[in-house]
């Protein structure tokens, strides 16, 4: 398979801010790739170098396997959901849909009617007439999206798309997203700050921190198996586990990480105080503290919930902890 | 509690306030009609329409408001091409100084004309330019670039700075991008501001004395016979077009610039 956007070494420096710093990818045609982060960890700025609104300061991009050294972005087969929508205020819907083809000297009645069509495939038909201050949030995110896929781009850039939806509706989109990529078989790189848009939505997820990708893999092995701290800490609030538990517990001095619904709590294993509990609905959500080290245990639904202030005892399953490459943190 | 009527020593005030205000102009207006050619006398002894047929045919009426036709239309036109440029770059770029710049184009206006006049004046003479019709353009000018880089400005901080990024991501190149996004969201500002700079440059007299050779703009012919009693109602002929001429695009000004508190491209 042909790589759909390929980064050699780039970094994007804005004065002494690296906000992109020494990064390879390789995005696989008719992927759906999400670039995972907090704010500021350089993966908008990835997103706007591969649309070209940014130029690297060092390292190579590719696209389609020509690289993209100098090239404006109104010459890139790619095209971008912009995150506050960016849609054209003076033109109706119909027309915001159809500008590409327009600047591409579509006639009017074969972009219209191309626009017509990618309304549907949004679920908006029947609303071209409408200005875009008409439109609800949701309304206008499809319009954006519409608007960028009727030039059938050959990679789509959506820049935390779902981000001012409200929760019910973010949760419908990114079904439908991920639905509409498997039919259109387009790549889609998905820039977002949210673990579980991320997890359910891509097929792999590159998680970045400070400029740089800090793993890179299925959502599961992301979720499952973190390779460094911040990974387990940031996606899905895994227990770091520090070398001199690690130890132990397995005899191999490193960093580790278990899942919270991992941690079981009885009368073997490692001594530690409850410090908290919550009710979660399905679950029960207890803080813990072992050696000075804060843990948390999901506890599913029928398990014994402790006092706080309550001595127990922490185990996991020896497939449950995961050893990451790191000791020296 | 609070009230949504005012009182009626308000309104009066209000009244009396708009009166002052607007009666001498309508005094103008009356005196217009007048019989009387000499002197302004209350109340005229006679009302005629036959000074609208003098002032017709009097040839520097003509030269005057030509003139000043075609400097307010220049002064505008350059006005709308140097301030938008201007405003777009204050608005969309950061760049060394343009906090300081932006305080450099807009205080022309805040300079007493008789300042703008005098260093306009001196300068040319250093330079050696002659008075001319340019020499009135380029004082003019000074004012007005201010008037619509005001107005441009603040379209341009309302108006998303992604818009042009998407028209750039959808396939359109730089000239295209002004042509159909950059503009239909400005044409609106670019309009109320052209006409205010238009208004301005009509009627303008200080900077116009000292930049201006032997040519009489109309303002300046008015001064002049004014002090000149001939025929003086055809003054008040030409007052009354003045009014009218450029009340029309300030009217129009602030109809078009009304109701557009909506940010341009506001995402949500």
């Amino acid at each position: 398979m042909t790589s759909a956007v390929v980064f050699k070494g780039v970094s994007r420096h804005f004065g002494s801010v690296r906000a992109v710093d020494n990064v390879d990818i390789s995005i696989a045609e008719g992927e759906f790739f999400a670039m995972l982060g907090p704010s500021g960890s350089g993966k908008t700025t990835c997103l706007r170098l591969i649309a070209g609104f940014e130029q690297p300061t060092a390292g190579e991009i590719s696209i389609f396997g020509q690289s993209a050294q100098g090239v404006p972005p109104y010459k890139r087969h790619v095209n971008t959901v912009f995150q506050d929508y960016a849609l054209f205020p003076h033109l109706n819907v119909l027309d915001n849909v159809a500008y590409g083809l327009m600047i591409s000297g579509v006639s009017k009645r074969d972009r219209h009617q191309a626009a017509e069509e990618a309304l549907e495939l949004v679920a908006l038909t029947g609303y071209g007439a409408r200005k875009p201050s008409e439109l609800s949030g949701g309304q206008r995110q499809r319009v954006a999206l519409a608007r960028a896929l009727v030039n059938k781009p050959k990679v789509l850039l959506l820049d935390e798309p779902l981000g001012a939806l409200d929760l019910k509706l973010r949760e419908q989109m990114q079904e439908e997203l991920k639905a509409l990529q498997r039919k259109l078989g387009i790549t889609f790189v998905f820039v977002t700050h949210d673990q579980g848009e991320a997890l359910s939505m891509a097929d792999r997820v590159a998680v970045f921190n400070e400029g740089k990708i800090v793993q890179v893999g299925k959502p599961e092995d992301i979720y499952y198996r973190p390779e460094v701290p911040f990974v387990a800490d940031f996606v899905g609030s895994s227990n770091v586990i520090p070398p001199h538990v690690t130890e132990k517990v397995t005899g191999t001095r490193a960093t580790a990480s278990v899942r919270p619904e991992a941690v079981k709590l009885g009368d073997s294993g490692l001594p530690a105080t409850v410090r908290a509990t919550s009710f979660l609905g399905t679950s029960t959500r207890v803080s813990l503290e072992l050696e000075g080290v804060q843990m948390v245990a999901l506890l599913a639904k029928g398990q014994n919930i402790p006092e706080v202030g309550e001595h127990t005892h922490v185990s996991w399953g020896e497939d449950d902890i995961h050893l990451m490459e790191t000791a020296d943190e | 509690m609070h009230s949504d009527r005012a009182s009626t020593g308000l309104k009066i005030a209000a009244g009396l306030g708009l009166a002052f205000m607007h009666l001498p102009i309508l005094l103008i207006f009356v005196y217009a009609f007048t019989t009387e050619d000499k002197s302004y006398q209350w109340p005229p002894p006679g009302l005629t329409l036959k000074w609208f047929a003098v002032t017709w045919n009097r040839p520097d009426v003509w030269e005057a408001l030509t003139l000043s036709a075609k400097v307010a239309s220049i002064s505008t036109v350059i006005a709308l091409v140097l301030g938008t440029l201007c405003a777009a770059a204050v608005s969309r770029t950061k760049f060394f100084g343009r906090e300081t710049i932006s305080l450099l184009v807009i205080l022309p206006i805040a300079l007493p004309g008789i300042v703008t006049g005098i260093s306009l004046r001196s300068a040319f003479n250093l330079a050696d330019i002659p008075f001319s019709f340019w020499t009135i353009v380029l004082g003019h000018a000074t004012f007005c670039i201010v008037v619509v880089y005001n107005n441009a400005v603040a379209r341009f901080r309302r108006t998303s700075g992604s818009l042009v990024e998407a028209s750039m991501d959808l396939g359109a190149n730089s000239f295209q991008t002004f042509r159909y996004v950059i503009l239909p969201n400005i044409a609106t500002a670019l309009l109320a501001g052209g006409m205010l700079a238009f208004a301005l440059s009509f009627d303008e007299v200080i900077v116009t004395t000292f930049t201006a050779g032997q040519q009489q703009t109309l303002p300046i012919w008015m001064l002049e016979e004014l002090v000149r009693p001939r025929q003086r109602p055809v003054t008040n002929v030409v007052a009354m077009v003045v009014v009218i001429v450029t009340f029309l695009p300030i009217l129009g000004a602030y109809y078009l610039t009304r109701g557009t508190d909506t940010v341009a491209g506001q995402g949500k």
